[in-house]
């Protein structure tokens, strides 16, 4: 079974994150780079159905030169090869545009099931697999906690609102996952040294078919007006418990008309 | 005015809160009108109250494909009732499936789409806050039929009566939206509390509970307050709580008026989940935990002594 990862650079949720002034996009160069942790669930599932199965997996990004350090990162934990698709002009894409750019990657490539992570922590737009599901006409299986693949047969448990649902398809399929799918595995040392020898293709625009026109900020479906950091709280009070902190947060409570 | 559709969040013809916070905010945009997907029989139990809230139109779509096949088949109504009707906009709501028929939706009519609005203004610009709520962002679709997500509890639900006319739309659903089959459909309640991404009021437990026995002082506290319970991924991974009640980043993204984080440090993909909520309280035994960085009151202290207590008094007082 050949399998497709999807994997975004994002900046670390962890670290301080913000747009830029001049075009109001992610500023991706002052932040620490890193993997988007839910696309390490996706990795990790897909190596465990290879493992389970045979065949290979490939790690599919789409993003800026530096995302080659992601790409390392992603192979490190044991995929066989990576495609990178980097191109200036795709700078500021919006999520159509990047499901148009994903998509003719996809078609280039020969897979049975794409896997990807079910959001990432930048945007939360948590839109791409369908996207791709609607571009290349497979079923979509999204959402998933639970996968099971029975020869063509693929069954998903997707997490809902309100609880979850089981889902089925055959053959060729995107899947994307939650965190509570499975526990993705640490790089070993031989897999980070692998990892520098694991054969990366990067592709442009040209080799996809895409003209330049058709992607980045200045043909975007939507467009950032204007952003301002959130208007910071005011200092809150702290008291220390001294046998009166459950007093003194009824207290609060009554003074907020909340009791 | 233009019409604006408005696709009703419900479970099994009971509505969210979510689908009276879009039609509310709809009105900014023209004239609401709503969409009601499921199986047949389900508009019957929601058109009186999506007139209460402005649908002056509520299209039915109600079909076993509709609810037999995941995703692709609103997105293919939609996007016929889009042709027809020629929107100001689409409105969703913020959930997962509400992302993704937007997604497919967008593709399908080649519009641009903005997830996760807390407001929309009347010349369709959204409002978004990002970052786990750092960042508070004004976008617009340039291309198409804007396509709007709404946060749930984020804009506030003002009734405007309307009788609205109803209409039944064709579902013709094609062999390609139905390759997903939906064989099987479990709801896991929250019993007698009211749900977590809807509550005005949410008490969360994190590691520091200690035990799925220990979670009673969370929910004691909640019930005497008429609150949901939630709960922090660290909470959920131990068993303490069932997974469907974390909160976060990856859990459910709450905005009520009261959030109360108890033995929670304040992680940021907690915060991701929570950060909006009007007033935070936290109770922590370490003063230093970064989760009294946005608390309105914190209480250091342990949990076992403070929240027992603060419930006893939550009670009498309301007596
Ligand atoms: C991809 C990814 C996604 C994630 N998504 C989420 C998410 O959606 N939601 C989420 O919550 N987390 C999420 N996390 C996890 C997050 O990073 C934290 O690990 C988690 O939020 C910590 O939970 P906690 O605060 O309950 O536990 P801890 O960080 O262990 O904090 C427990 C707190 O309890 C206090 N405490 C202990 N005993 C007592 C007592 N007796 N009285 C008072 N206080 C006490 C301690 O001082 C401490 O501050 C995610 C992580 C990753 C990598
Ligand atoms: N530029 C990209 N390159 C590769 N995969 C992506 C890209 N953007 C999104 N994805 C995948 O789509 C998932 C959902 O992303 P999003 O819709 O941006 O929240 C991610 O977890 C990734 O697996």
């Amino acid at each position: 079974m050949n399998i497709v990862v999807l994997v975004k650079q994002v900046p670390d949720s962890g670290s301080e994150r913000a747009l830029r002034d001049s075009d109001k996009t992610v500023d991706r160069e002052s932040a620490s780079l890193v993997i988007n942790e839910m696309d390490e669930y996706a990795i990790e599932e897909a190596l465990q159905l290879r493992d389970a199965q045979g065949g290979e997996v490939t790690i599919l990004t789409m993003g800026p030169d530096r995302a080659t350090e992601t790409i390392r990162k992603a192979l490190s934990m044991g995929p066989d090869r990576a495609v990178h698709i980097s191109d200036e002009a795709l700078h500021g894409a919006c999520a159509p545009q990047t499901s148009l750019v994903l998509a003719k990657a996809l078609e280039q490539l020969e897979w049975d099931l794409v896997i990807s992570g079910a959001e990432s922590t930048d945007g939360r737009v948590s839109v791409m697999p369908a996207m791709l599901a609607e571009r290349l006409n497979v079923p979509q299986l999204t959402g998933a906690r639970k996968l099971t693949v029975d020869g063509a047969k693929l069954t998903i448990e997707r997490q809902t609102e309100d609880g979850y649902e089981i889902v089925e398809a055959e053959g060729k399929a995107i899947v994307s996952v939650w965190d509570t799918i499975n526990e993705p595995r640490y790089p070993s040392f031989k897999g980070i040294m692998q990892a520098k020898s694991k054969p990366v293709e990067t592709k442009s625009l040209a080799d996809l078919g895409i003209s330049p026109d058709e992607v980045g900020l200045a043909n975007a479906t939507s467009e950032v007006l204007e952003f301002s950091p959130r208007p910071p709280k005011g200092a809150g009070v702290k008291v220390t418990d001294e046998g009166d902190g459950a007093q003194k947060l009824v207290e609060f409570l009554a003074s907020q008309k909340i009791v | 005015m233009a019409e604006v559709l408005v696709v009703v969040e419900h479970l099994e013809g009971a509505p969210k809160k979510v689908t009276f916070e879009m039609l509310t905010a709809a009105r900014a945009l023209g004239e609401p009108s709503a969409v009601v997907f499921g199986a047949p029989g389900t508009a019957d139990k929601l058109t009186e109250k999506l007139g209460e809230f402005g649908a002056q139109k509520v299209y039915v779509a109600e079909s076993d494909d509709i609810t037999g096949y995941l995703v692709a088949p609103k997105a293919e109504v939609l996007a016929s009732l889009v042709e027809r009707t020629q929107p100001a906009a689409v409105l969703l709501a913020s959930s997962s499936e509400g992302k993704e028929v937007a997604g497919r939706l967008a593709i399908k009519i080649g519009s641009g789409i903005i997830t996760g609005a807390t407001e929309v203004a009347a010349d369709g610009t959204a409002t978004q806050v990002i970052f786990a709520g750092a960042v508070i962002v004004k976008s617009k679709v340039r291309t198409g039929t804007p396509i709007i997500t709404v946060t749930p509890n984020a804009v506030t639900p003002v009734p405007a009566p309307a009788t609205p006319q109803t209409e039944a739309v064709e579902v013709a659903v094609s062999d390609n939206a139905k390759l997903a089959r939906v064989v099987d459909r479990k709801v896991e309640s929250a019993g007698s509390r009211p749900e977590l991404s809807e509550a005005s009021i949410v008490v969360s437990g994190g590691r520091g509970v200690g035990s799925a026995d220990n979670f009673s002082v969370i929910e004691g506290l909640a019930d005497s307050l008429g609150a949901a319970v939630g709960a922090s991924r660290a909470a959920t991974d131990s068993g303490f709580y069932p997974h469907q009640f974390q909160v976060g980043q990856t859990g459910k993204t709450v905005s009520p008026q009261l959030y109360m984080a108890i033995g929670i440090s304040g992680a940021i993909q907690h915060r991701a989940g929570m950060q909006t909520s009007k007033t935070i309280v936290a109770v922590n035994k370490d003063e230093e935990a970064p989760i009294f960085e946005l608390a309105d009151f914190g209480v250091v202290g342990d949990l076992f002594k403070v929240v027992p207590d603060a419930t006893e008094q939550i009670k009498a007082r309301k007596g």
